[in-house]
């Protein structure tokens, strides 16, 4: 079993791991120097690493416990949406928010209070969680929920596994009548084209757009938008078309990859996607495409890789976003999928919660040279000029004055977090 | 609708096994030792798609109650044992016959009383949980090895036995899995998910089958590490 982070950049060393398996006989753990839940591994930066002292890993913990008719379904903190969607989808239901992937575990979507392509119609993951039970290290398991033991409700939401050990989570799930989506596509070439497809997107609950930054002034991009299917079409499989779980030869191909066939790959990647009337595509395929590949974190080589995800709020316009995206290109990196979504103004219950209304955009880069850490630097000089905030869980270099800018609340977050609940970011930002 | 029966059903491989029946729709019997972990499992179980859960703590290893614990079942399953720490218990011969009776005479008892409950069924299937590790005898593990041994070999007669019945007796031989019995062992690529281990348990239980290596390479790896003479290859 490995303990990294998905980025890969920083080498994960844990002193020690502690693997969860009964919610009935957690073994104590106020011996350790500190503690951090580990679920997946899909958050990209330090979020999840706990360097030097112990991890709890929570995968043993993913047994359901309750699913009624009104789509509350109540299980344990270490089941993956992929558990939650083979048992939710052929009974009409579907998870309320979904991120990229589907391999990640409640207690992860919950630390770090995850958004997907429907933020701008129903906010983010935080908002679906009814309560869950909170193990703190004196031994004491705390209910959670609008109504009780609010404020450590409000500070686990987006609060990076710090304030204890999620057990047990109830959810509240959304109705769907169909595994199918209907999604539309539509290209791009700039920035302002962008904006006015995503304020003409209103009305469909999925909207996410990806650019290729190598465009230059060639720019494109392309905006997919959808919605669930209003009607069940007859034998449509709800578990979707075969879930590869290929491995990638990591090392074979690397060396050739950076920047060359990111390049080809978004020119494929635009021709293969750029024409499309409204269709009808299963759900897999629609939020999870990179989840085909078992571990396509692989493809930026052994040094892994770096993603950089920052929201501009609407009131700073969109010149921060173009200067973003213009250094980008200036700077020859590589990024294989720029993504851009416009972030809605429904309010999450988390104390440190990411997403703000305004426009996200997300990069990733080959990790490893320091002139790339310069320029991301710059970006935040942009973000904090924008009055904006760059986000924790991809993040592995921002500084703690930064952290502290982008995040005020982090005080009131340092206050109700657990003593012994520790991680690399957090010592990092707080140092 | 068929009815599992589950001995060591809190094991990793009983649950990933049990979650392919209860999707379908089945109902169980679940025995392990401890309460609060057959709760968990029930609940998980229902939630599924289990159509009725009964539960039943008990000590496995005290065969005086194996007896009480039995049901009307078409799949019985027996899955519990455990991985003693060979070198732990190499000085220690009463740890040793603990070792090998809760491995050994324990499902042998358990099975021995399914045996005449499937019988009375004409129809049905035992499966009983081996391992690669009873296919030869080796100083890293010689205890639970030489206890599976007995239990294939037992399951092998009692195979020729309840054919005459029409029931099935299916002896799974898992290698290396991903689960807390393993939870100190080095990992390599051989290692299965307890989840794979668990689908492969289900279709062997379908397809009535005699012997089934999970995953199905152990076959052959198993086949070669028997036919290494002793003489030059000391395990």
């Amino acid at each position: 079993m490995r303990y990294e982070s998905w980025g890969r950049w920083i080498p994960s060393e844990p002193a020690r791991v502690i693997p969860l398996q009964w919610t009935s006989s957690i073994p104590r753990f106020d011996a350790e120097s500190s503690v951090l839940a580990y679920g997946m591994g899909r958050s990209y930066g330090d979020v999840c690493l706990n360097n030097g002292s112990t991890l709890l890993d929570t995968r043993g913990l993913s047994r359901f416990r309750r699913l009624d008719d009104d789509g509350i379904l109540e299980c344990e903190a270490g089941a993956t949406l992929e558990d939650i969607l083979r048992l939710v989808v052929p009974r009409g239901w579907f998870v309320p928010v979904t991120p990229g992937t589907k391999f990640v575990t409640l207690g992860g979507c919950i630390a770090n209070d995850v958004h997907g392509k429907n933020h701008h119609r129903a906010g983010t993951f935080g908002r679906y969680v009814r309560s869950f039970q909170l193990l703190r290290s004196d031994g004491s398991l705390v209910r959670c929920s609008r109504d009780e033991n609010v404020e450590l409700y409000r500070a686990t939401i987006g609060g990076l596994g710090l304030t204890g050990l999620v057990v047990t989570v109830e959810l509240q799930l959304r109705r769907i009548a169909s595994p199918m989506m209907r999604v539309e596509q539509l290209p791009f070439h700039t920035i302002d084209e962008f904006e006015s497809i995503s304020r003409a997107s209103d009305a469909y609950d999925y909207t996410v757009a990806w650019f290729d930054c190598f465009g230059g002034r060639a720019a494109r991009g392309i905006f997919f938008r959808g919605n669930h299917e209003a009607e069940w079409s007859a034998a449509v499989p709800a578990a979707g078309p075969a879930a590869s779980r290929r491995r990638f030869p990591v090392g074979l191909f690397a060396p050739f990859l950076v920047p060359l066939t990111v390049r080809a790959f978004n020119a494929l990647y635009y021709h293969a996607q750029k024409k499309s009337a409204p269709r009808a595509v299963h759900y897999e395929p629609f939020f999870y495409p990179l989840d085909r590949l078992a571990n396509w974190n692989a493809l930026y080589g052994r040094h892994g890789f770096m993603q950089y995800q920052c929201v501009i709020p609407h009131e700073a316009g969109l010149e921060p976003v173009k200067a973003i995206l213009d250094r980008t290109a200036s700077s020859r990196r590589s990024s294989f999928l720029t993504v851009i979504k416009t972030f809605g103004d429904i309010e999450s219950p988390g104390l440190l919660s990411f997403p703000r209304p305004g426009t996200t955009v997300c990069l990733d880069f080959a990790a490893g040279e320091t002139s790339l850490l310069t320029m991301l630097e710059g970006f935040d000089d942009v973000v904090e000029e924008a009055r904006g905030s760059v986000y924790p869980a991809k993040d592995s270099r921002m500084s703690p004055k930064r952290f502290r800018t982008f995040f005020p609340q982090w005080e009131q977050l340092a206050a109700l977090a657990d003593p012994k609940f520790s991680s690399t970011f957090w010592r990092r930002v707080t140092s | 609708m068929t009815r599992v029966a589950i001995y060591g059903a809190t094991s990793a491989i009983a649950q990933e096994t049990a979650k392919c029946f209860a999707a379908e729709g089945a109902s169980f019997l679940l025995v392990a030792r401890d309460a609060a972990k057959l709760a968990a499992v029930a609940a998980d179980l229902s939630v599924r798609g289990a159509s009725a859960v009964e539960t039943i703590a008990a000590d496995l290893g005290d065969v005086s109650c194996h007896a009480e614990l039995m049901r009307d079942a078409g799949i019985v399953l027996i899955a519990h044992g455990t991985l003693p720490d060979q070198k732990a218990i190499d000085p220690d011969p009463a740890a040793q016959v603990d070792a090998f009776s809760l491995n050994a005479t324990s499902p042998i008892s358990l099975a021995a009383h399914a045996a005449v409950m499937l019988e009375r069924r004409r129809g049905g299937t035992l499966a009983v949980i081996g391992s690669v590790a009873g296919d030869r005898g080796r100083r890293s593990n010689y205890v639970y090895g030489s206890a599976k041994a007995a239990l294939h070999a037992y399951c092998q007669g009692l195979r020729g036995r309840l054919r005459e019945s029409g029931v099935n007796v299916l002896v799974i031989k898992p290698g290396w899995v991903d689960t807390p019995m393993t939870a100190t062992m080095r990992k390599n690529p051989l290692f299965a998910s307890a989840a794979s281990v668990g689908r492969g348990i289900c279709d062997a239980i379908r397809a009535r089958r005699g012997v089934a290596y999970v995953p199905w390479f152990w076959k052959w790896i198993s086949l070669i590490v028997r036919l290494l003479p002793e003489r030059f290859v000391k395990f």
